[in-house]
């Protein structure tokens, strides 16, 4: 190697240091410390009273990464065996909601389904009674499905055109039928794909507070309403929000570790 | 056959359900009145989103804090990723990569609260110096990632022949590596623009009293019904679709022409 530059790495060093490395660990600090900065577990303690509202986010989350998966799995295989310009047609209308700003994407849905909405002034029209359907869990899921389904798409796709037609081919002429080519073929060689879909989903629906706030109502708060309350808002407290973002930080190490431990499973799995 | 026609119509359905949202929002920017009943045709609420002096001044702010953090990010990028493809030592080479995957992702809630905490423990007033910080520190990884498998696929041999012909490495630098990078620049500096555009919750925690479009578009839809929004949905939305048709059309015809070419040499 000829190009000597090993010294251009060191702003980029620095800075990430300084704007990355540092505050996560002050974080830690203040999670760990009252206001005069003396080390005490009162806050940590106060944080896991709210390991229910915690629980309520993994789960809603969950809920909407598997339905993510689940309308995106078929949709992105279908994209991938179109020929190649209209497979760039089509991830162009995918990604093309992704581009609008996503508060506006968010506010399209509650335009769509709050008390005089759309869809309830058709409802109304029409005869039927008005239905509740903002402030419920299952708008702030419809919401989290919406705004990230793109998400599970792409990674889904790009893994899916990698996938050597030769295999697939060979699995037809070995008799597999479409679900069995999908079961041995297909779907263990698209888990990378899976993975990275279901963190880039995950990750920002267990955290929300946006598309709770938006679409839940007071009704379902969730633990993103609950830091920027503490840091921001009504129980401005920062201690206190340090050690619930901890508690936040924590379950969202834990899921990229299961999930890239099951991605390097399988990928071992596959070289065999 | 009949398989790849069910399919055909699920795709059609789920591109149904990303669009109706937005082509709801669509129509109902011309309507006359507030609200979600019909009364007709109007442009009012484009001429109310002309004149509302807040959201002109939040989308003048969202450009310069994209431009300028773009433009720092990608020079920092660059800086970075020449320096990390130099680098021998493989254990420093995996930290700086972890290190640049902890904003992509920890979640930016987090990510946003822990430089509120770093910038007020320096004293900084929440402003546009700690907003444009926010802002290249999210997206300098994209940019660097975008340019090192750029550099990894540079013939080495080109630069050291430069050299032979008497090229000081300077002047080889920018006859053969910049050239051959530059693709990846483009996409990383597009990537954080985009990214400095869209960006809501980073901004909510850093931005103090400096409003970009996104933290004026929260306080307004938190309000609910505020047709204004429509109109500006409808715009950006348009903007976007011919940004991305002109790139598309572009790349796609490209493809064509080369597919073309390479047919006729056969």
């Amino acid at each position: 190697m000829t190009i000597k530059a090993r010294w251009a790495a060191a702003p980029y060093i620095a800075w990430m240091v300084l704007f990355t490395i540092i505050p996560l660990c002050m974080i830690a600090y203040f999670g760990f410390t009252d206001a005069d900065g003396i080390f005490t577990l009162e806050y940590i303690k106060k944080a896991s009273d709210h390991i229910p509202t915690l629980i309520k986010s993994i789960y809603l989350a969950a809920i909407s990464t598997v339905i993510c998966l689940v309308i995106a799995y078929p949709f992105a295989y279908h994209v991938s065996r179109k020929s190649y310009s209209r497979q760039k047609m089509m991830i162009m209308l995918v990604m093309l909601p992704m581009w609008m700003n996503f508060l506006l994407r968010t506010h399209a849905l509650s335009a769509l389904i709050e008390d005089n909405g759309v869809i309830n002034t058709l409802l109304t029209k029409l005869g039927f009674e008005p239905l509740q359907m903002i402030n419920t869990q299952g708008a702030v899921v419809f919401g989290m499905v919406y705004n990230y389904l793109p998400y599970m798409i792409l990674p889904l796709y790009s893994i899916m055109t990698k996938i050597d037609v030769r295999l697939v081919e060979a699995a037809a002429d070995l008799g597999a039928g479409f679900i069995q080519t999908h079961r041995r073929i297909i779907f263990p060689m698209s888990v990378p794909g899976i993975v990275s879909g279901t963190t880039m989903v995950f990750v920002p629906a267990v955290s929300t507070f946006v598309i709770s706030g938006l679409l839940g109502g007071s009704g379902n708060y969730l633990i993103g309403d609950l830091i920027t309350a503490q840091t921001l808002g009504g129980a401005y407290n920062l201690n206190y929000g340090s050690a619930t973002s901890l508690l936040l930080m924590v379950v969202v190490l834990i899921t990229m570790v299961i999930f890239n431990r099951l991605e390097t499973e399988d990928s071992e799995a596959m070289i065999v | 056959m009949k398989r790849s026609k069910i399919s055909g119509i699920y795709a059609a359905f789920v591109l149904a359900f990303l669009y109706a949202p937005i082509a709801i929002l669509i129509i109902y920017s011309f309507n006359s009145v507030k609200g979600y009943s019909w009364q007709g045709f109007s442009l009012k609420w484009y001429k109310e989103l002309f004149s509302n002096e807040l959201i002109i001044e939040s989308f003048r702010n969202t450009l310069i804090v994209a431009f300028v953090a773009s433009v720092l990010a990608t020079i920092l990028g660059i800086l970075a990723a020449l320096g990390v493809y130099s680098m021998k030592n493989k254990m420093a080479k995996g930290l700086i990569k972890n290190v640049t995957n902890l904003p992509i992702l920890n979640p930016e809630i987090v990510t946003g609260i822990s430089l509120m905490l770093l910038f007020s423990a320096m004293r900084m007033r929440g402003g546009w110096a700690t907003l444009i910080i926010a802002h290249i520190t999210f997206c300098v990884p994209s940019v660097f990632l975008s340019i090192l498998p750029k550099l990894r696929q540079i013939n080495v041999s080109l630069y050291e022949a430069a050299m032979d012909l008497g090229c000081s490495p300077a002047k080889a630098f920018q006859k053969v590596v910049i050239p051959e990078i530059m693709p990846g620049i483009v996409t990383g500096f597009l990537m954080a623009l985009t990214y400095s555009i869209d960006d809501f919750v980073i901004s909510f925690f850093t931005a103090g009293d400096v409003q970009t479009l996104s933290i004026t578009i929260y306080s307004m839809v938190k309000k609910r019904v505020s047709p204004e929004i429509n109109a500006l949905s409808t715009i950006l939305f348009a903007v976007v679709l011919a940004v991305l048709l002109v790139t598309n059309i572009r790349a796609i015809r490209r493809e064509k022409e080369i597919e073309r070419k390479r047919a006729a040499r056969r």
